[in-house]
């Protein structure tokens, strides 16, 4: 039984962090509010920091490291709320890597950037394959794939897309006539394909519209059960951005609740502060366990991966609700304003909450795994 | 990561495994009444089993008939016998708890006495330390053991929340003997023979009706000068001991109270149950947070393994657990309706059960107190018994409400 950090991830963990550290990024973060265009450059960073190669192979150039490792790094970017493209890119590259496909020297060394192009899987309810709506409650189906040998002809439209703005490559799950899902890469600037930048709520959060019209690419020739993995992969490493960012909200929340004084105590002596905090750890706690589940299981038991990144998002989504609102809460009327970082983690948890399908959809995930568990 | 055990351990697995393979048929069953004393004996002789085999207090050292090994035997051990579906120790307070504390603080002479009847299972041992005005704030317990002049002690008071007293042979017992000290310091540590004059047992009745608990009343029951455990004044140290090691016995206890899997199978069984999206999102939530409990549970463990106890925060999986196995009633009642709550009912006891358990080792906002101090670096509460003598507390006490 060993269930805790190697010590190069240790390693790499550590790496990661001083890497942002030479970055303004919080602040960076809150200038973007009033001109998104003031977020600095990061990809060179995450290029020097090999992190475009972390799953590849290294035959193909890359680190031929884990999910679990992935996660790690997205953890750091969360604490800072730095803005790399990884929740595109590490999905994007899980496809192609199992593809083998002839693009991977280029992305392991960062001089192609792709994206990953979510769709969500069939679940026990939804039979078909859905990608996020532009707006409303209704999941539109995938694009649709007309495949001809190795070149797959793409139409339709996916909303919201992470890091889809500026990718070189889109990795992309188009549904045939017959109901098979296929993954293609199109290039970005493909013929037929347009990405609409969009800046919502937590503009460090990279978005765009992507949409096909007769866009032409090369199929990429994995099962289909690699195509859902992507999925669930993009949840596991939204949960550890997720984590990172709870880790900060309570480290400047319990330094506050020490320096702060009302009535000749400090307010972290009261117990309606003292509980909301040691709320905050739980749902940390909670979600740092589930995010080990979800590392461990991709390796070593993949079929309860799904189970595992859905159950990571869920804790991880709620557990950052929480801890933004009550960073707010213990900062009383000043952590409502621009003037603190308060607003930027709860910007960040309000969006992230609502991507990817939402963090109800993964509640409802874990709901749907288990019962099929249960009576199998 | 890797939840595989190693060679040491697969090797001492594979030793409990086939032993249990071996005799589980001659195991009792795993549940029973504590009012039956025929299953009681039942499971006494299955300890003294157990334990000639080397599978019951495997942590104590050698010279008491343990076996010297760490935390992680006791776990490994735990997992097979669950996983063979068999009872383990019927005395679990008293091995996992009060003998690893006359280890630490006993005299030659207690140790030789009373572990080994202890570990047979010949002699229960019970928990002597709450009263109905000393729960979360153990420290303000009132018993008091008076000092005769002959050496002897004489005891009176009242103890409650007290499980397996009914058969229990002795009990350690937390006692005042100086209330004009500070209240920390005043207190001694006690064996008491549950067979003694003036010890009278009352069971106490939960929600669901049954007594697993009782109440010990104590009317002028004389103990010798060797009842003293710890010495005289350290009772405070020597209950903290045994604190620890509640910790670390509660908090590898079983995952049975709102097992995911019994849940989901339940829910998933009702066509209409399993398609709503209220309830899959309440079971999702709640079997979200019983994984997060099992895989901290793995790193906790991955801790213990390293030879590190786990830290208070392994309490809030306590929180964490109660709280999602009461949902985990709601929602089945909710579900199911009345009848989940009928005694015939595989949820019912849970469900009458949790309410209390909530409160059961601290309550849980006591638990969250002692982890935003002692995890967080939270400033404490202020606390108006600080330097005072125990004897004047109670005026304090009123005159802050008054």
């Amino acid at each position: 039984m060993d269930f805790d950090l190697s010590y190069e991830q240790g390693l790499l963990r550590e790496a990661a962090r001083n890497a942002l550290s030479r970055h303004k990024t919080v602040e960076a973060a809150r200038s973007a509010l009033e001109d998104p265009a003031a977020l600095p450059d990061l990809w060179p960073t995450a290029v020097d920091a090999g992190w475009p190669g972390l799953l590849i192979g290294e035959e193909h150039g890359g680190a031929g490291l884990g999910a679990f490792d992935a996660l790690l790094v997205a953890e750091e970017l969360g604490r800072v709320l730095a803005a790399v493209p990884l929740l595109g890119l590490v999905p994007a590259t899980a496809i192609l890597d199992t593809a083998g496909d002839e693009s991977l020297p280029a992305v392991a060394q960062g001089e192609l950037r792709p994206a990953y192009v979510p769709v969500r899987p069939p679940g026990d309810v939804e039979s078909g394959w859905t990608v996020d709506p532009r707006s409303g409650f209704a999941r539109p189906p995938a694009p649709h794939a007309t495949v001809d040998g190795d070149a797959v002809t793409l139409d339709g439209e996916v909303a919201f897309v992470p890091d889809a703005p500026g990718a070189g490559l889109l990795v992309a799950i188009g549904v045939t006539d017959a109901g098979e899902p296929v993954a293609v890469a199109v290039a970005g600037d493909a013929p037929g394909v347009t990405i609409e930048p969009v800046v919502r709520y937590d503009p460090t959060r990279s978005l765009g519209h992507v949409s096909f019209a007769g866009a032409q690419g090369r199929r990429l020739d994995v099962d289909e059960i690699v195509l859902a993995d992507a999925w669930y992969l993009a949840h596991a490493l939204i949960a550890a951005e997720s984590l990172g960012a709870v880790q900060t909200c309570l480290e400047v929340s319990v330094a506050y609740a020490k320096e702060r004084f009302t009535f000749g105590r400090a307010i972290g002596s009261y117990q309606s502060i003292k509980h909301e905090l040691t709320e905050v750890l739980r749902q940390l706690e909670n979600a740092r366990g589930l995010q080990y589940f979800a590392g461990w299981a991709r390796e070593a038991e993949p079929a309860q991966f799904p189970l595992a990144a859905s159950a990571a998002r869920s804790a991880a989504g709620h557990a950052l609700d929480y801890a933004s609102r009550s960073m707010i809460n213990v900062h009383g009327g000043i952590g409502a304003t621009w003037e603190h970082d308060a607003p930027l983690f709860f910007r960040r948890a309000q969006l992230s909450r609502r991507l990817l399908g939402g963090t109800d959809d993964a509640t409802d995930r874990v709901a749907g795994e288990t019962m099929a568990a249960a009576t199998a | 990561m890797d939840l595989n055990d190693t060679p040491e351990q697969a090797a001492h697995r594979q030793e409990v495994r086939a032993w249990l393979d071996q005799h589980k048929a001659q195991a009792p069953p795993r549940s029973g009444s504590s009012e039956d004393s025929g299953y009681i004996d039942a499971r006494r002789a299955w300890q003294r089993k157990l334990a000639e085999a080397g599978l019951a207090g495997v942590t104590w050292p050698p010279e008491y008939g343990g076996r010297g090994l760490g935390p992680m035997g006791q776990v490994t051990i735990n997992q097979e016998i669950s996983k063979a579906q068999v009872p383990g120790i019927l005395d679990v307070i008293g091995i996992g708890m009060l003998g690893p504390c006359l280890i630490a603080h006993g005299t030659e002479a207690q140790k030789s006495r009373y572990l080994g009847p202890m570990l047979h299972g010949d002699e229960v041992w019970c928990q002597l330390f709450s009263e109905p005005a000393a729960g979360s704030d153990l420290a303000a317990v009132q018993t008091r053991a008076r000092l005769g002049e002959d050496g002897t002690w004489t005891l009176n008071g009242q103890k409650v929340w007290t499980t397996n007293a009914q058969f229990a042979s002795y009990g350690l017992l937390l006692a005042r003997t100086d209330a004009d000290v500070p209240k920390h310091k005043g207190l001694t540590m006690f064996i008491v023979p549950m067979d003694a004059d003036g010890v009278t047992i009352r069971g106490l009745r939960q929600i669901s009706g049954e007594a697993e608990f009782n109440e010990v009343f104590f009317d002028d029951v004389v103990l010798a000068e060797d009842a003293v455990v710890g010495g005289v004044g350290n009772g405070w140290g020597t209950a903290l001991t045994v604190l620890m090691f509640e910790r670390l016995t509660i908090g590898f206890g079983s995952e049975g109270f709102g097992s995911s899997a019994q849940l989901a199978a339940s829910l998933a069984a009702d066509a209409a149950a399993s398609v709503d999206s209220d309830v899959r999102l309440r079971l999702g939530e709640i079997v979200t947070e019983l994984l997060a409990v099992r895989y901290n549970g793995y790193r906790a463990l991955t801790t213990l393994a390293k030879g590190q106890i786990p830290g208070p925060e392994a309490g809030l999986a306590k929180v964490t657990t109660v709280n999602a196995a009461i949902g985990a009633g709601e929602l089945i009642a909710d579900v199911l309706g009345p009848e989940a709550l009928e005694a015939d009912s595989q949820w019912s006891y849970m469900i009458s059960f949790l309410p209390g358990l909530k409160s059961a080792g601290g309550t849980e906002a006591i638990l969250r107190n002692t982890i935003g101090e002692r995890v967080l670096g939270l400033p404490p509460e202020p606390r108006l018994d600080k330097g005072i003598p125990f004897s004047e507390l109670r005026a304090k006490e009123r005159e802050a409400v008054a």
